[in-house]
């Protein structure tokens, strides 16, 4: 699969979740694991663009398909808008939701870029933050969607 | 454990046949919950994605054929939302973004669970479930392809390859009981409509679908008859009190959305 515009290969058990597979296999930690079961969205990723829950995703299914992880976003040592939004409002309290709600808002602000309070909430909805640190999330995402 | 990924309708039927224990893939937001918590252990997988036949929809002769691949984003977001608008605002209200980018239709008519969002508002539309093996097609109407919980018609070579159904353009409508606005299961789902009859379909109230009808000058007494259809558990998401409570309410305000 290519994953962030480079071919990888990994030798997988076949009921491997992608998210296994990037974390585990693949070398890239970005994505997190949490629940398992899609509910949290820590490990947000773009699957042919599409934002999906890595663990939700079995790796043989990615097969032959584009990844983006958090760590395709930025552009070198160049932050990405949104994820410079995150330092520069201070949207990040223990971190561990941090990639899944940067990549998803990501994909929000490509697709919408001055959303409303309730489409942002909308967006952000399968993004849980256990710090319960969304009104900085909140400002992160205006203040991206702004940039 | 083998994963095969079939290119055609055709190779999905025969591999189907060949692996009658072959668990489904699609959308993945039932199946690898599953896997990932150890509930089971298939020998094969069967991995639908590339199979273009079960994606989108196609219209025929006034039906619409819905692809057993078509995602709740996809009905969300496209053309289906004025066609079937309780089907959408069902979509709308299936967890997040990202499940909603994954889960298909076809999909939440294989898990057969009481509480799948897209079957109240199918069920009142008359869909039909399109399943295919190598030795046919056949159709079956909705409330008989589910026969109870998580439990249903599809022979062990079958794959759920279509929803059939001809739009009512009624007015019509979808809600549904929760804590939250989004990340829920049912704890009750309604959906509505109001063309030369009233018809109610509910989920997370009933072991299988069940279509309730009744003449359009009986509005007064159907949320009654709405919740006196239903047989609801008490269970960790509520009571069977309030469910059938749930439905009486629900019912009363669906009609004063769809009586216009």
């Amino acid at each position: 699969m290519r994953i962030n515009g480079e071919e990888h290969q990994a030798d997988c058990w076949e009921g491997e979740s992608l998210l296994f597979a990037l974390r585990e296999k693949l070398g890239f930690p970005g994505a997190k694991n949490a629940c398992e079961q899609g509910e949290c969205g820590s490990c947000s990723v773009l699957l042919d663009g599409t934002l999906v829950c890595a663990c939700l995703v079995l790796a043989a299914q990615a097969d032959g398909h584009e990844v983006t992880t958090v760590e395709g976003l930025a552009d070198g040592d160049r932050l990405h808008a949104v994820q410079q939004a995150f330092v520069d409002a201070g949207a990040v309290q223990c971190g561990f939701c941090t990639p899944g709600l940067v990549v998803a808002t990501a994909d929000l602000l490509r697709r919408n870029a001055s959303p409303s309070d309730d489409e942002i909430r909308e967006a952000l909805s399968g993004n849980l933050c256990r710090c319960t640190g969304y009104a900085k999330i909140f400002d992160a995402v205006r203040l991206a969607a702004n940039a | 454990m083998d994963v095969l990924t079939p290119r055609t309708l055709p190779e999905a039927l025969r591999l189907k046949a060949e692996h009658p224990g072959a668990w489904p893939i699609q959308g993945g937001t039932d199946v690898m919950v599953a896997l990932n918590f150890d509930r089971g252990r298939p020998a094969t997988m069967l991995n639908l994605n590339e199979v273009a036949e079960l994606r989108g929809f196609t219209r025929a002769d006034g039906a619409l054929r819905l692809g057993s691949g078509l995602t709740y984003g996809e009905i969300e977001h496209g053309l289906l939302r004025d066609v079937l608008p309780a089907l959408a605002e069902a979509s709308r209200t299936v967890g997040s973004p990202q499940i909603r980018n994954r889960g298909t239709i076809g999909g939440n008519l294989g898990t057969s669970s009481p509480a799948g969002d897209a079957l109240p508002p199918l069920l009142v539309e008359g869909a039909e479930v399109e399943c295919a093996s190598v030795r046919g097609t056949r159709r079956v109407a909705l409330g008989e392809f589910v026969t109870g919980v998580k439990r249903n018609v599809l022979e062990p070579d079958e794959l759920i390859t279509a929803v059939w159904l001809t739009p009512s353009r009624a007015p019509q409508t979808f809600m549904k009981i929760g804590p939250r606005n989004a990340m829920v299961i049912a704890v009750v789902s309604l959906a509505v409509s109001a063309g030369d009859e009233l018809r109610a379909s509910f989920g997370s109230a009933s072991p299988r679908p069940v279509l309730v009808t009744a003449p359009r000058d009986e509005a007064d007494s159907f949320a009654e008859r709405v919740a006196a259809a239903a047989s609801p558990i008490d269970d960790v998401r509520g009571s069977e009190r309030y469910r059938r409570h749930a439905l009486r309410v629900l019912t009363e305000r669906a009609l004063k959305r769809v009586l216009i």
